[in-house]
């Protein structure tokens, strides 16, 4: 059905703009300022143009955490998308098992974010962690705090656990909104289990699936507090990611230039990747 | 896949989430002494120390008002802008409408570390910092979005004749949302509350810059607390198992709406 132009609607969409301006506009022009000027104190400032944005682009330490950043985003993307895909397979579609499969699932979604950085501290350490504990008893030499790959992995497996319900909810939902109907007529044709997914479910969920890679990219891209937590970066800087580089610039070292350039080139990524999801989302929306 | 097969699968798996927080149960329940000297699944001396310890001590217990009450603020906040708003995205075009749109979507997908040193000036040069509502105002960045996406979702489900027959009626548009159109999605407005609920309750890293001691949430009185007095594996335990209790049960409210909800109202 066609939404009829009504220009009079601003006003109810007026309080959002403003509650959201207050928050996103003005601290996002400080950003710009900071990023164009060299600051010594509140009154000696000087105008540096481009400087800090070419300083900050050609950081090698940046390019690390780029690098790392990016390679972390596609291994998450990697796995808990078909994970996600699969599980919601498994979910039972009625009975009392869905609310207890479906509460236990969402649990880790509700931690807060660096708890859950406290919760794999202490179940992976090698010398108080259920985890550290079994694979040393069975002859692998795991040690999160002193290998850099064991680090970079339990940093990925604390992910997997963390955010791979999101995934299964959203892909649960889109299974749920595919009327009976559909499966019936599969049968009566005898379709395969595969060709019953591959034509009737994975279309359906095309529209959740987006979403879910979406929101997946994104909070992986700007994770901060659980690796803080759990690794703080380390060792060395095998599990430093690009917002804790960011943090680290800005409060640790009071950077305030680089630290506003960067934050700048770093939205700019995450802007263009989601506009381009958002226009996909659109085309399908209008699609139906 | 089996059907047997499939629920091995899925038990596998939600063990595999469960052992963790299983295990910071377990840890809460043990003495420092029993954590670092033997490997136990169950704890041998099970104690209520750690819990006695943070519930009659001062500097523990307002953490949790704290952070009870700017999560509060910000889904009263959130919900009351995003309605209207959510209304007229699914209702109305106006000029702008899908600019707006992604415009809104954008502050979801900011990293808050951008926001961290301008927020930090931007409220103490109004005299805010280390309040409630400096924290509630810093999550509606996101929450507000996130409501307006997934109200919008649930408003466009419902038939547009029923507006119109309602304005036949001689409804006015408030008595119409309010007595009539709030009800039909009101599984809509409960799944948003939560979603309100838990990025405020989740998010960390503004919180803390943004408070000091007045306001300081629950999880940063921990790992302060902790990092302070040496590693109390016990009490830290502890202190996360009480971080998961108000988030397990919201969950529980709003069970039956949760798959929908996380589908943002969109299938």
């Amino acid at each position: 059905m066609e939404k009829r132009e009504y220009q009079w609607a601003w006003l109810m969409v007026l309080p959002v703009v403003l509650v959201v301006a207050f928050s996103a506009i003005m601290p996002l022009m400080t950003v710009v300022n900071y990023s164009l000027q060299d600051i010594f104190g509140p009154n000696s400032r000087f105008f540096v143009g481009t400087a800090w944005f070419t300083e900050v682009l050609r950081d090698p330490a940046l390019h690390g955490a780029l690098i790392r950043q990016l390679i972390f985003s596609a291994a998450v993307l990697l796995i808990q998308i078909p994970l996600g895909v699969g599980l919601a397979l498994c979910l039972p579609k009625k009975g009392p098992w869905v609310s207890v499969s479906l509460v236990l699932l969402a649990l880790p979604l509700l931690v807060p974010w660096n708890v859950v950085g406290t919760i794999w501290q202490v179940f992976a350490r090698p010398d108080v962690g259920f985890a550290g504990v079994i694979l040393n008893s069975i002859g692998f030499d795991y040690n999160y705090t002193g290998d850099p790959l064991d680090a970079w992995l339990t940093v990925l497996v604390m992910d997997v656990w963390h955010w791979t319900s999101l995934v299964i909810l959203l892909c649960y939902a889109g299974l749920q909104a595919i009327p009976d109907a559909f499966y019936q007529a599969a049968r009566i044709d005898g379709a395969s289990r595969w060709a019953v997914f591959r034509f009737i479910e994975l279309p359906k969920l095309k529209g959740v699936l987006l979403i879910a890679v979406l929101l997946r990219f994104i909070f992986s891209f700007r994770i901060y507090a659980e690796p803080f937590v759990l690794t703080g970066g380390g060792p060395g800087n095998s599990t430093t990611f690009l917002s804790q580089s960011l943090t680290t610039m800005a409060v640790g070292q009071f950077d305030l230039g680089p630290a506003a350039a960067f934050s700048l080139i770093y939205f700019l990524i995450i802007l263009l990747f989601s506009y381009v999801f958002y226009l996909t989302i659109l085309n399908m929306d209008r699609e139906g | 896949m089996g059907s047997k097969r499939r629920y091995i699968f899925l038990a596998v798996w939600l063990v595999f989430l469960m052992l963790p927080i299983y295990w910071l149960l377990m840890m809460s329940l043990k003495t420092n002494q029993e954590i670092l000297s033997t490997f136990t699944l169950w704890p041998e001396n099970l104690t209520v120390a750690n819990y006695v310890k943070i519930f009659t001590d001062p500097t523990w217990f307002p953490g949790y008002i704290n952070s009870t009450l700017y999560v509060a603020m910000n889904v009263v906040i959130s919900l009351t802008v995003a309605l209207p708003a959510a209304y007229a995205f699914s209702r109305y075009n106006f000029l702008g409408d899908k600019h707006l749109f992604f415009w809104l979507l954008t502050n979801i997908m900011a990293p808050p570390a951008v926001f961290l040193l301008p927020f930090f000036e931007l409220y103490q040069s109004v005299g805010l910092y280390d309040t409630h509502i400096a924290v509630a105002l810093a999550h509606t960045l996101f929450t507000v979005p996130l409501a307006v996406w997934i109200l919008e979702g649930f408003m466009s489900g419902v038939p547009k004749e029923i507006d119109e027959t309602a304005y036949l009626d001689g409804y006015s548009w408030p008595r119409f949302f309010i007595t009539i159109f709030l009800p039909l999605i009101r599984s809509g407005v409960g799944v948003t509350a939560f979603f309100c609920f838990m990025f405020s309750w989740v998010e960390l890293l503004l919180a803390r810059t943004l408070t000091s001691v007045e306001a300081k949430p629950i999880a940063v009185t921990m790992t302060r607390t902790v990092s302070a007095s040496g590693l109390d594996w016990g009490l830290l335990a502890t202190a996360g198992i009480l971080t998961l209790v108000p988030g397990a049960l919201v969950i529980w409210f709003v069970r039956k709406h949760i798959a929908r909800g996380f589908a943002l109202g969109r299938v």
